[in-house]
């Protein structure tokens, strides 16, 4: 491509720079510097897509063998059954255990918090902001390499004895801190622990990336006011990443110490699990869940807002409109990200926690669903009055709002601690967080993976197969979680092997057979995109810079752009959302496009 | 446009597109509430609730449902109607070229925020009475969580726990009806959940903590006792029962228990340690 070698001559090019000459020649090192070791943001982001779809599959797979488990308990297994040759073909409740732990695990830290900051943040800062590449290009590289030694943490886990950490996502102690509490809380929490940290070491090289990025490097004309949603909503993600992640490293390291080396922080004193005595004691297992909360609310935000973001400018794209309230949306995301910070006790209001903390955590969790509700009312006004155009990536934007109300209202109860009482621990959060965290971040995911790929492979995405795609995903996962509602009325608890020798719960066997069902069917439907994403990679139709008409700076840049970014020095005119602007002859104004009259006479009366 | 329904061919052919996509974001609010109605009709709701504080919590589940229901039919029709009506394929003209609202903002901004202050004011009381305004009595009964069952102690003809006349049971809770009854909850090991659905009682037990639990039982009959916290492999199994019964039968079953485990036991246990002690049965 002759604009990718231009770029390649017109900005520098930081990897080659760092290499004396003599090596340009090996080959060997010019692919890994330029495919594995990259500093190149775009490669970094793509390696981080294509690290977390992987583990997405193997985080679908674990859900398919927990649904399994939960709709004909101890039936002999399909596939997996040769595990369990021993048992006769059942999963054995440790095993249960186990998947649903790695299912959550794998599926918040290896996919979610990853595929959005990782792919998505890396491949779209600099392009949405002008700048060739990000502020620390060697940090960025690490913070992919340090993902590596954690998948390893993780896999490895499942193959040392007593198989991988099996006490929940949350780990919570003594559960996990008693090595000899369950068959996993050995070497696999160990395991499980170490790879926490990794993860944590990642993002926090990426927060810091980001932020100094998006302040420092915009290009010229981009104030603050102009930045796109998905770059404030990474911004403001980056910046809660920064200030809660510490928490939970030092919690987790914490844990890990009270595992290998004796200490007590979450121990009480004289505990004894399964006959075993812990050697010390003095701590208190409430200590852990507030320092794991104190992360991991915010953490739920991390997983959502850059999928707000990306979502917004989708919808700007294929309503032809602009944002409707650009700064309530940016506020709302401050708002969302400032409150995220004084909520994480909604967690914990049966915990033995002071009940009368728990009133003023349902006060301050009630209200963070206020930002969420002006975003969705926002979101309404800008398709109103619109030109709304069905493509793939609008449809999956589309459903992120349509199921992003479902699961801030179902959140509501749950911050009613009344009625929490009930419903904690059921499937109705089962339900809200999956809406929330697959309805929304993961239709979010898609949109942005149908929007972007044109950008990131030079070619579009097959629409017909992609709708297909849609349609199927979304029948299915309503199959599969808005029943677990009124599972969660019923008070089906989660995370149990087999519920129903509970007279309360025996007679929701087929309402689970059929989640089960719509489950398999929503993993297999993922086969779909699967072969439209690595087919339309090398045969879908050439895209070109612009394919959808959208504003922002990245569709300025050759698609696929090359080492440096732009093959001109983008400066930036107005907001990204100038859309059906009267008197304009294309129906949208790029950021870059120069002022036209209007513009030209309106600046001079402000200046005059 | 090259983007534009690119797949679908004729204008035509897009417009029966737009008119599919609105009508499945449309099924979302339809089928939504559908599920909601007919659940009851096949038991999938609230179990039966059986104590006194329990009508305040299904009464503000049923409440936060109406209101989150209205926003969510109001929300998710509206999407479907802007879906409908403003599809590039039949609609004509330019888009609008409108930026936001202050005065909307303004007014979807203190609606909500009103709305939601006053929920949570409004829950306030019933937590207080479930979790805050402790009965003043002895506990009626300690409870202690451990892999993977209830154990029981009553305290026994003095009224005091930790006395030689305790007795001891496992995973058998029996209450007397319309009185109210005070559960010390304590961990032996991990944390568990005592969750009586029927009830609408949970709370975590904590190793290292003692954390009352008061109910009043208004109906008689048998419940289940499920742990709500995951404990370990065998958490699935950590099943008990609560007898609901009359006091006079109440104190028979009491007297019963105490004889049998007398006859088990002919040397009373010191009670002072009930964690590390034997079981009857």
């Amino acid at each position: 491509m002759s604009t990718a070698t231009a770029s390649t001559t017109l900005s520098p090019d930081r990897v080659s720079q760092s290499l004396p000459p003599a090596r340009k020649a090996r080959p060997v090192a010019e692919f890994l510097s330029t495919y594995v070791f990259s500093k190149d943001h775009k490669v970094i982001g793509l390696q981080f897509l294509f690290s977390t779809l992987l583990w997405f599959l193997v985080g679908g797979l674990l859900a398919l063998a927990v649904r399994w488990q939960v709709a004909w308990p101890w039936s002999d297994v399909p596939v997996l059954g040769k595990l369990f040759a021993q048992q006769g073909g059942q999963m054995a409740p440790e095993f249960y255990t186990m998947l649903f732990t790695m299912h959550a695990t794998v599926m918040i830290f290896l996919v979610i918090i990853p595929i959005l900051a990782g792919a998505f943040g890396n491949f779209l800062i600099p392009l949405m902001i002008g700048a060739d590449d990000m502020a620390f290009p060697t940090l960025n590289m690490l913070s992919y390499w340090f993902m590596w030694p954690a998948f390893f943490a993780f896999g490895a886990s499942f193959f040392v004895e007593g198989g991988a950490a099996s006490s929940g996502w949350t780990s919570y102690p003594p559960l996990s801190t008693n090595v000899a509490s369950s068959p996993g809380a050995g070497m696999g929490q160990t395991l499980w622990l170490v790879g926490l940290t990794l993860v944590g070491v990642s993002s926090m090289l990426g927060s810091v990336n980001y932020m100094t990025t998006i302040i420092l490097m915009r290009a010229p004309g981009m104030t603050m006011f102009r930045l796109p949603m998905t770059i404030w909503a990474m911004f403001i993600t980056a910046i809660l990443q920064a200030f809660a992640l510490p928490v939970l490293t030092a919690a987790g390291f914490m844990q890990l110490t009270d595992r290998t080396l004796g200490t007590g922080f979450f121990s009480p004193e004289g505990n004894i699990v399964n006959n075993a005595m812990q050697a010390t004691g003095g701590g208190q297992p409430l200590l852990w869940q507030h320092l794991f909360w104190f992360y991991s609310h915010p953490a739920v935000y991390i997983m959502i807002l850059p999928a707000m973001g990306m979502v917004s400018d989708i919808m700007t794209t294929f309503a032809r409109k602009p944002l409707f309230g650009y700064r309530p949306m940016v506020y709302s995301i401050a708002g969302i990200a400032g409150l995220g910070f004084i909520v994480w006790g909604h967690h914990m209001f049966i915990s033995g926690m002071n009940p009368a903390l728990g009133i003023t955590f349902m006060v301050s969790t009630m209200m963070i669903a206020l930002p969420s509700a002006v975003k969705t009312f926002n979101w309404l006004g800008t398709i109103w009055g619109g030109r709304i155009q069905f493509t793939t990536a609008m449809l999956f934007a589309l459903s992120f709002v349509s199921m992003f109300i479902i699961g801030g209202l179902s959140g509501i109860f749950m911050a009613a601690t009344p009625v929490d009482i009930f419903i904690h621990d059921t499937y109705f959060i089962v339900a809200h967080f999956h809406y929330v965290l697959f309805a929304g971040t993961a239709m979010g995911v898609w949109a942005g993976i149908y929007y972007w790929f044109p950008k990131m492979f030079g070619r579009t995405m097959n629409e017909f197969w992609g709708k297909v795609h849609f349609f199927l995903t979304f029948i299915f996962l309503n199959g599969t979680f808005f029943t677990m509602h009124i599972l969660g009325a019923v008070g089906f608890p989660r995370r149990l092997a087999d519920a129903y020798h509970y007279e309360t719960f025996h007679h929701l066997q087929p309402l689970n057979a059929f989640m089960t069902y719509c489950a398999i069917g929503m993993v297999a439907t993922q086969i779909i995109f699967a072969i439209n994403f690595f087919w339309s990679m090398f045969n879908g139709p050439i895209a070109g810079r612009n394919p959808w008409n959208a504003n922002t700076l990245e569709w300025t840049a050759p698609s696929p752009p090359g080492h440096g970014n732009f093959d001109f020095q983008p400066v930036v005119y107005r907001g990204p959302y100038e859309y059906s602007v009267p008197g304009v002859e294309k129906d949208h104004l790029m950021q870059t496009d120069p002022p036209n009259a209007a513009e030209a006479a309106a600046a001079a009366a402000a200046h005059g | 446009m090259a983007n534009d329904n690119s797949s679908d061919g004729s204008p035509k052919r897009s417009r029966l597109m737009g008119i599919f996509w609105s009508l499945l974001f449309l099924a979302v609010p339809v089928l939504g509430v559908a599920v909601f109605i007919v659940a009851p009709w096949y038991d999938i709701w609230l179990p039966k609730d059986v104590s006194e504080h329990g009508k305040a919590i299904d009464g503000l589940f049923m409440f936060i449902l109406a209101l989150t229901g209205v926003v969510f039919i109001a929300t998710e029709v509206l999407l479907f109607w802007f879906l409908w009506k403003y599809d590039a394929a039949s609609a004509t003209g330019p888009a609008k070229y409108i930026h936001g609202s202050h005065a909307v903002e303004v007014i979807w901004t203190i609606i909500p925020a009103a709305t939601l202050l006053f929920l949570a004011i409004y829950q306030m009381n019933t937590w207080a009475d479930v979790k805050m305004r402790r009965p003043a009595m002895a506990a009626s009964v300690e409870v202690v969580g451990r892999q993977f069952e209830w154990r029981l102690r009553y305290p026994g003809r003095d009224g005091t726990l930790g006395t030689p006349d305790d007795l001891f049971l496992v995973n058998d809770l029996h209450v007397p009806a319309d009185e109210d009854f005070l559960v010390q909850l304590k961990s032996m090991d991990v944390l568990h959940s005592f969750f009586i659905p029927n009830l609408r009682i949970k709370q975590d037990a904590v190793p290292g903590m003692k954390i009352p639990v008061w109910f009043k039982a208004t109906e008689n009959g048998e419940y289940d006792i499920v742990c709500a916290e995951l404990c370990g492999w065998g958490h699935y199994k950590m099943k008990g029962r609560v007898t609901v019964e009359s006091r006079a039968d109440f104190e028979r079953w009491l007297e019963k228990m105490y004889a049998q485990q007398e006859a088990t036991q002919p040397e009373p246990l010191s009670g002072a340690d009930g964690a590390a002690v034997a079981l009857t049965q």
